[in-house]
Parts: C-alpha cells; sequence; structure tokens
C-alpha cells in the first residue's frame, strides 16, 4: 500500500536540516559552541529558541568541552540534549565523549566533519570524527542533506533504546553549507516516532542516588546487599549495547520507513554489489560520487558496485562480508588516515573479512584531505590503477596509496 | 553469580552506610581514646565533640564518652589532631601493615 502523505520540500543546506532536525525531536537542552563549518547550525539552533519555536535551554558556554558537560548533565536529570561541533572543538570534547558514553546517556552530536591542524584548515575531511572512533559513541555517517535531517531524528529513538550517545557526521561545506532538496516531515509524525526521552537515571530526592562515583575494579556489595558492577563490568555491558545495537538500528530504519516512506533499514548503502566484480567503499557524501564513478566503470564494461558505509561504530562485519562475497577486488577511499597504518575504514573492511572464504585484493586510497576536491573521475582513475595493479600482485600492500601530488 | 542481575545500566549506588565497602580494613593507625582526659567524659557534658566535627568518615559519636565506629575509620588521625587536649593517640595496627 502507497503511503500517502504531503510533502514538505524545501531548498536547505546540512546545518540547516540538522537544526530543523533536532527542534522537531523536541531537544529540551542544547549546549554548543560555534565552530566552522558547523556555526550557522548552533546560529540557527539560538535563534528557534530565541523566536519560542523550540522550547529548550540553550546553554551558550564557553568551550566544547563544556558544552558536553552540560548535555551529559542534562541529559543525566532526564533531559533530551543536543550539541553540534567540528574538527578542534570535538577533540577538545574528547574527554566529556568518553563521560558521556561511560554514563550511558542518550545524547545526538552532529559533527561536522572537518579537518584537524596543524596547520590550521577548515575544510572537510573525517580525521574528526574517526579520531573519536573508541569513545564508545555510535556513528552514523550521512550522503546528503534529507539524510541529516532522517539520520538526527532516528538517533535519539536509537540512542534513548540502546543508552549510547550517538553521533551524526556529514562532512563540511560538501554537505554542510550546500543547498538542497530535503523532504521535512510532519511534526506530528515525528511525535508519533520519537516519544519523550523516559531516562535511566533518577534524580529524586526521596530515593537519591549516585552515579558514576570512584568505580573500583572489582564488583562491590551496595547497601541494598546486591552485588554491584565493578568498572570491567561497566565497559563489557558499554561494548554488548554497541554490539547488541544492530537490530535497535535497523528497527529504527524499518519504523521511519513506516511512518516516512524513505528506507533506513541498512547499516550501509548498496548500488550494483550483486552482479560486482569490484567493491568501491567509500563514506559520507564520498559514497554519492563513488555511484557516478560507478556508473563510469559500468559504461567501460567494468562490474563494479558501490558500498556506501554509513554505521561505522557498531562496525556491521557479517553484513559487510555478505555484502562483499562476490568481489575479487576492493577499493577503499578514506577520508581520514591512521598514521603509520591505513585508512581507519580500510582497515575495519580487512578486519571484517578475515577468517571468512572471501579472498578478495583490497586497495586503500587516501582522498580529499583538508578539503582537497575528489571526482568521480578520480574515483575512476583510481579504481583502474587498482585493476591494473592485480597483474603484479594480488597482494594487499601493507600501506595507502594516496591522490595527492607528491 | 555475576553482576547483571543489579540492573544498573550505569555505574550507580545509592547513599548508606558501608557503600563504599568495609574501609575499616583500610587502617594502618587505631585512634585511642584516653576518657580521663577527654573534655566530654571529664566534664560528663555533651561538649566539646571536635573529634565528631572534624571526623571525614562520620565514624564518631557525640556520646560521653565518644566512641568510634572501627568497620569504617580509616585511622586518618584528624581526630587526634584536632583533640585540643590530645586525648586521642594513634597506634600502628601490626595486622594491617604490610
Amino acid at each position: 500500500m502507497a503511503i500517502q502523505r504531503k510533502s514538505n520540500m524545501l531548498i536547505i543546506d546540512g546545518n540547516q536540516a540538522a537544526a530543523i532536525a533536532a527542534k522537531m525531536s523536541r531537544v529540551q537542552v542544547v549546549a554548543a559552541y560555534p565552530i566552522t563549518p558547523q556555526t550557522p547550525l548552533t546560529e540557527q539552533l539560538s535563534l528557534f529558541v530565541e523566536q519560542g519555536e523550540l522550547k529548550a535551554e540553550y546553554v551558550a558556554v564557553e568551550s566544547e568541552h563544556s558544552a558536553m558537560a552540560v548535555c551529559t548533565s542534562a541529559s543525566i536529570v532526564g533531559a533530551r540534549a543536543f550539541t553540534a561541533t567540528s574538527s578542534h572543538g570535538l577533540a577538545y570534547m574528547h574527554e566529556m565523549l568518553h563521560w558521556a558514553a561511560g554514563a550511558r546517556l542518550p545524547i545526538v552530536l552532529a559533527c561536522v566533519n572537518r579537518a584537524i591542524g596543524a596547520p590550521w584548515n577548515v575544510l572537510n575531511d573525517q580525521q574528526d570524527s574517526i579520531s573519536q572512533r573508541d569513545t564508545g559513541w555510535i556513528q552514523i555517517y550521512c550522503r546528503n542533506n534529507q539524510e541529516i535531517m532522517d539520520t538526527i531524528i532516528q538517533a535519539y529513538r536509537i540512542a534513548e533504546q540502546v543508552h549510547v550517545p550517538v553521533m551524526v557526521c556529514y562532512d563540511g561545506y560538501i554537505l554542510s553549507h550546500t543547498e538542497m532538496p530535503v523532504d521535512v516531515p510532519e511534526q506530528a509524525d515525528v511525535d508519533r516516532y520519537l516519544p519523550p526521552y523516559k531516562p535511566h537515571t533518577s534524580l529524586d530526592p526521596a530515593d537519591p542516588k549516585n552515579y558514576n562515583l570512584v568505580t573500583l575494579a572489582n564488583p562491590r556489595i551496595g547497601v541494598d546487599g546486591k552485588l554491584c558492577h565493578g568498572y570491567m563490568e561497566l565497559r563489557y555491558l558499554l561494548q554488548e549495547a554497541l554490539q547488541n545495537s544492530r537490530e535497535t538500528i535497523l528497527q529504527a530504519g524499518r519504523e521511519f520507513n513506516d511512518i516516512f516512506g524513505r528506507d533506513y533499514e541498512h547499516m550501509f548503502w548498496e548500488d550494483r554489489n550483486d552482479d560486482a566484480e569490484i567493491t568501491i567503499v567509500a563514506m559520507g557524501s564520498l559514497a554519492m560520487e563513488a555511484i557516478v564513478a560507478a556508473d563510469m566503470l559500468r559504461e567501460e564494461g567494468i562490474k563494479v558496485g558501490v558500498l556506501g558505509l554509513r554505521v561505522f561504530r557498531p562496525f556491521p562485519k557479517s553484513d559487510v562480508v555478505q555484502a562483499l562475497r562476490k568481489s575479487k577486488l576492493i577499493v577503499v577511499f578514506d577520508k581520514n588516515i591512521s598514521y603509520g597504518s591505513e585508512g581507519a575504514t580500510c582497515s575495519e573492511i580487512k578486519s571484517a573479512l578475515y577468517g571468512t572464504y572471501i579472498n578478495a585484493s583490497v586497495r586503500n586510497f587516501i582522498v580529499g584531505l583538508g578539503g582537497r576536491d575528489i571526482k568521480a573521475r578520480e574515483l575512476v582513475e583510481a579504481t583502474k590503477k587498482a585493476i591494473a595493479s592485480l597483474k603484479e600482485t594480488v597482494i594487499n600492500p601493507d600501506y595507502p596509496e594516496w591522490i595527492c601530488q607528491i | 553469580m555475576g553482576t547483571r542481575d543489579c540492573n544498573h545500566i550505569c555505574d550507580e549506588s545509592s547513599p548508606g552506610i558501608g557503600e563504599a565497602g568495609k574501609t575499616g580494613e583500610w587502617r594502618t593507625h587505631l585512634p585511642i581514646i584516653d576518657d580521663k582526659k577527654c573534655t566530654a567524659s571529664k566534664l560528663n557534658k555533651p561538649t566539646c565533640f571536635l573529634c565528631w566535627l572534624y571526623c571525614p568518615e562520620a565514624v564518631m559519636t557525640k556520646g560521653i564518652p565518644p566512641s568510634i565506629d572501627l568497620e569504617y575509620c580509616k585511622g586518618c588521625g584528624i581526630c587526634a589532631q584536632v583533640c585540643p587536649v590530645q586525648a586521642i593517640t594513634m597506634i600502628a595496627e601490626e595486622k594491617n601493615i604490610g
């Protein structure tokens, strides 16, 4: 049955899409510090609050560290909290990112992906959010402005169900400052999809609680005589929550489709992978560029498919293996570099394939750092170069190639 | 049996006596009160009680004589330091040393 609903199509940039999504999610506390290219998002949210369109407390803080500290405090007393940042701001927030995840608070953060200095650079790559990979946050990457809008709304559903904060990442300028058509949902539908937050923590003088005090290595007996978690059991539970979040993420995507008619029941996006011998892997807006590259390669008779990574944490290992089962060559493009090793998504792909029957060659290219333009044509050339390299060796090289002029 | 049955999602505890465990086991020095010197005991009046006031663990009672809950006294020695008549001495406890 076709879903009958009215369309409210707006031409907006990624930051506006994120601001509207936060507003429609009825966030109750926003604490953010402006940083390029996230600034218009926080300006828009403060305007919403000032104009009375969003009933939230906007806390103007002196730093990103404080922004996340405010969000954790707001969340632990039961408020739905939102923040956004980029680059150095996210790096500055690092300590509190650990705290939010460790305290199991369902905060949503929009990370407008930007390069990190030195040297100074305000343009796009994904080094900032990739550097926060191990803080215990769920990370979801968007390919376009519609996905930014929809993912932020879904992020609260996911976060509040599994008690893990969610980072919604989208490319600076490429999405944040580029206008494109976005179907804005009806508030009533969002309310139906996203019920008010029910906290697992409580602030009640009649039943006082301590949260996240000094916790020793070993379990201890509480005043009620129950054996309570030690530090290590709490770390295990965080890992378990991320491991088990896949079903919640897929369910949130499925139910989003039921209400809004856009399908997000995917850990990643696939394009023509069914008969592909070569798979291009990319994350964020680059995954859209990869589809254009696949079009160009298909015109030349090369069977290319695309795997556009969406959920980076938890990394969907089994699903990736299933998607890549026919690939003989996997070409991974990374807008980040783990210095001394390779691109972060390439490591994940290789790790997922280990011990399976898939024995594909993997080629890794580092691209688009600090806003370096990367066109579909260049993805095509790199893929052809990867194909040609198979004549010399099928063994996976230790280190990636860079698409730059060195 | 594991810790899962506590059903805590993050670290959680309720304030109460002994929430941090039997902290008396940490003690290396035991406070001994000399009732002959203690002001409250000597005057048989509820007075002074600086030891009670300053005890960071709230293990000192405002009694006559004052008494110490040794299950939770960590042996920090603050009571001995603040006692204006030096009625409290800290004695090394062999069992907790080394």
